[in-house]
């Protein structure tokens, strides 16, 4: 082992206890290594499914890499058939093709001599497997289904409910830091107080209000109801309250307006906390389950979750599909994640809102 | 070479700084006027307005409307059309011969669904923060690839409850993931989705799959508060390391618990989404919590069997309970000087 190798192990694996091991530094590793196959294998193990055939998903017990057996089209036989190898009794063995399972045995075709079956005990033959990548899997439901349409519905509430919600929380945020104002407390308190009913609590009511405004079945009614968000206001408030008032005043000398103070001086110094809500607004909109849910109703409108969802009530056996489309769903936010996440968990820190 | 990178980057930015400065030159035509007219001092009102219409749109009028919905009955949507007032609806919500069992009332899905959820969230709620102070404590310490433990631990948090409910009903199917690994260890098949006995404990598992790295996230950010001369002190002493985490770290790290339990409860309180795509609140009405009840009573049911004025009952009494939970979060985090608590 060279000089730097050695060296680097020694730094890595030094301890506060010097030359003692506890039994919590054995067991933070084994946790560690336990946690890494709960949290992440699920994800690696959907990634890795969603490219096998159906056939592939429901075997059982099942392999990890998306290997398929390998299928001979027989003639006289419609579908094509599965091969197997199969150990004779001389002890050579020989390849067949499976036409069906009959309790421990199967019968089974020579694919190069159809005309003959013959049966074999069960456990004398075994699969032959090769590597295979099923992009049929993506490919499909975004042709045949109605998942592209999906995909834009929800593309387009998470950025329109993004920049709406961006504006209007901003532009409170900005009133409520800057200026001193009669009823500025009672302002507060009432962002404070929406802070306290969940939209759980007010599900059939809020559904009324959009009904009232012939939002039913209209994306808008998915955006509006949560564009404006205490957590947003307090956010950027927060971030404000730190801006030297000297530029306000400077802009105010120079007669700039109000608003473009706002837009000019206070929103462009503001970037970070805005960048945070941005972050978690486009989380909230590209998950969001429950009242899209209750407002869509038509599949024309439904977003990526409601379409997934539905998709998998009404063919509960495509999984190769569901599989591939979840990754669909989820692969947005992770590569947010992948890019941003010392960002996102110094924000969710700082914050403690998700 | 970064020279050029950051051009181009500042060429895009500024693309789409156009639409936005001609947007906010537009705004300003309206706003210049209006504050010619009413005056810099009552600007602060136009700022806040657009806010505060839809606070007053979806969060104060539904709440009063919440009142009237479950004061009133009648199948129909509109107010003119609905009975007032009437406190039919929370006779029956309350009708029961026995509060502790659900059979001998008239909403015994609804009464299922209080123990349901009481079930839920007291074990959902003790076994997170048991995992994520646990995972917290580990992920402080100096290990060998922090970062990526840490980004491995808080990466569900981020899946969506479709996405999460999709993968955990795919891996716990009969024929899935996990009963192949319990039958490879010589175990026997588990129906952990359709057995009564096993859904609620699954449906568990897997919520606190999802959210265990949101709260270990914040007890991380606890611990990393607590002042390292502590230890030092502690060290010196020759203070056993179990000792160290009952003594120090533990005590030190209450009022961030205390926080991370009531945040929990609140959202334990209001689980719905991963339930409804994982089990649907089956098998039967075992896995069905109050929010369920909401969403079936109110929404899901066809025709006559939809009531509104029950589903905003139901509503009222969870927010009683949210109510209840947020003023002791609100009374905590206001004894504690935390950044994170005052949001």
């Amino acid at each position: 082992m060279s000089e730097t190798t050695s060296r680097i192990i020694k730094i890595a694996t030094k301890k506060r206890y010097k030359n003692k091991y506890h039994w919590t530094d054995y067991f933070s590793y084994f946790y560690l290594f336990l946690g890494v196959l709960l949290m992440f294998g699920p994800v690696v193990w959907l990634g890795l499914s969603s490219l096998k055939t159906l056939a592939g998903i429901q075997e059982y017990p099942p392999t990890i890499l998306p290997l398929s057996q390998i299928q001979v089209d027989v003639e006289g036989y419609d579908k094509p058939l599965p091969i197997f190898n199969v150990t004779q009794e001389d002890g050579s063995v020989k390849q067949l093709a499976q036409i069906k399972r009959i309790g421990i045995n199967a019968k089974m075709v020579d694919p190069l001599n159809p005309g003959e079956t013959v049966k074999v005990p069960i456990d004398k033959r075994e699969k032959i497997r090769e590597f295979k990548i099923q992009w049929q899997n993506y490919v499909d439901p975004l042709r045949k289904y109605d998942f592209l349409l999906y995909f834009k519905n929800s593309t387009f509430i998470t950025v329109v409910a993004t920049i709406i919600t961006l504006i209007i929380n901003s532009m409170a945020a900005y009133a409520l830091s800057i200026y001193e104002f009669r009823g500025k407390n009672f302002a507060l308190v009432f962002v404070i107080g929406t802070l306290l009913i969940p939209l759980t609590i007010i599900l059939v009511p809020v559904f009324y209000v959009v009904a009232n405004f012939g939002m039913i079945n209209s994306l808008w009614g998915v955006i509006l109801p949560g564009a404006a968000t205490p957590t947003g206001v307090f956010l950027l408030r927060q971030y404000m309250l730190t801006l030297p008032r000297e530029l306000i005043e400077a802009a105010r000398m120079d007669h700039a307006s109000e608003w473009a103070i706002y837009w000019r001086v206070v929103l462009p110094l503001s970037i970070p906390a805005i960048a945070v809500l941005a972050i978690f607004s486009i989380m909230w909109r590209w998950n969001d389950f429950l009242w899209p849910l209750i407002v869509l109703s038509k599949s024309e409108v439904y977003t990526l979750q409601i379409g997934l969802n539905a998709f998998h009530g009404e063919l509960t056996s495509q999984w190769n599909y569901v599989l591939s489309m979840t990754m669909v769903t989820l692969l947005p936010i992770a590569i947010i994640f992948a890019y941003l996440q010392k960002f996102i968990t110094t924000g969710i820190a700082s914050t403690g809102m998700k | 070479m970064e020279n050029i990178r950051n051009q181009i980057k500042n060429f895009f930015l500024r693309i789409l700084n156009i639409p936005f400065a001609f947007l906010m030159h537009a705004i300003d035509l309206i706003m210049w006027p209006i504050q010619k007219i009413i005056g810099v001092r009552n600007m602060p009102y136009i700022f806040l307005l657009p806010n505060l219409i839809f606070f007053g749109l979806f969060v104060i009028i539904p709440l009063g409307a919440n009142f009237f919905f479950s004061l009133s009955s009648g199948d129909e949507l509109l107010f003119a059309e609905r009975e007032l007032p009437t406190t039919k609806q929370y006779d029956q919500l309350f009708d029961c011969e026995s509060y502790l069992n659900p059979n001998t009332c008239t909403e015994d899905f609804f009464w299922r669904g209080v123990y349901n959820t009481i079930f839920f969230v007291v074990f959902q709620v003790g076994l997170m923060i048991f995992f994520s102070v646990l995972t917290a404590v580990i992920l402080n310490k100096k290990i060998i690839g922090r970062g990526f433990f840490r980004s491995v631990f808080f990466f569900p948090v981020l899946l969506s409850p479709v996405v999460v409910g999709l993968i955990w009903q795919w891996i716990l199917l009969k024929n899935g993931a996990f009963n192949a690994i319990i039958e490879s260890y010589g175990g026997d098949k588990v129906s952990f989705l359709t057995d009564p006995s096993w859904a609620m404990a699954s449906v568990i598992f897997v919520s606190i799959w999802a959210h265990m790295g949101f709260y270990t996230l914040i007890v991380l950010a606890g611990l990393q508060a607590i002042p390292p001369n502590l230890y030092e002190a502690a060290e010196m002493d020759g203070t056993s390391r179990e000792r160290i985490f009952f003594r120090i770290t533990l005590p030190l790290l209450m009022p961030n618990l205390l926080v991370v339990f009531i945040l929990a409860s609140i959202k334990g309180v209001q689980t719905f989404d991963e339930i409804y795509v994982l089990t649907g609140g089956g098998p039967g009405t075992s896995t069905s919590l109050i929010v369920q009840y909401i969403f079936t009573t109110g929404f899901a049911s066809s025709g006559s069997v939809q009531n509104f004025g029950l589903a905003a009952a139901a509503s009222m009494v969870l927010g009683v309970v949210l109510l209840f939970l947020t003023l002791m979060q609100l009374y905590f985090s206001r004894n504690k000087e935390s950044k994170h608590q005052e949001i």
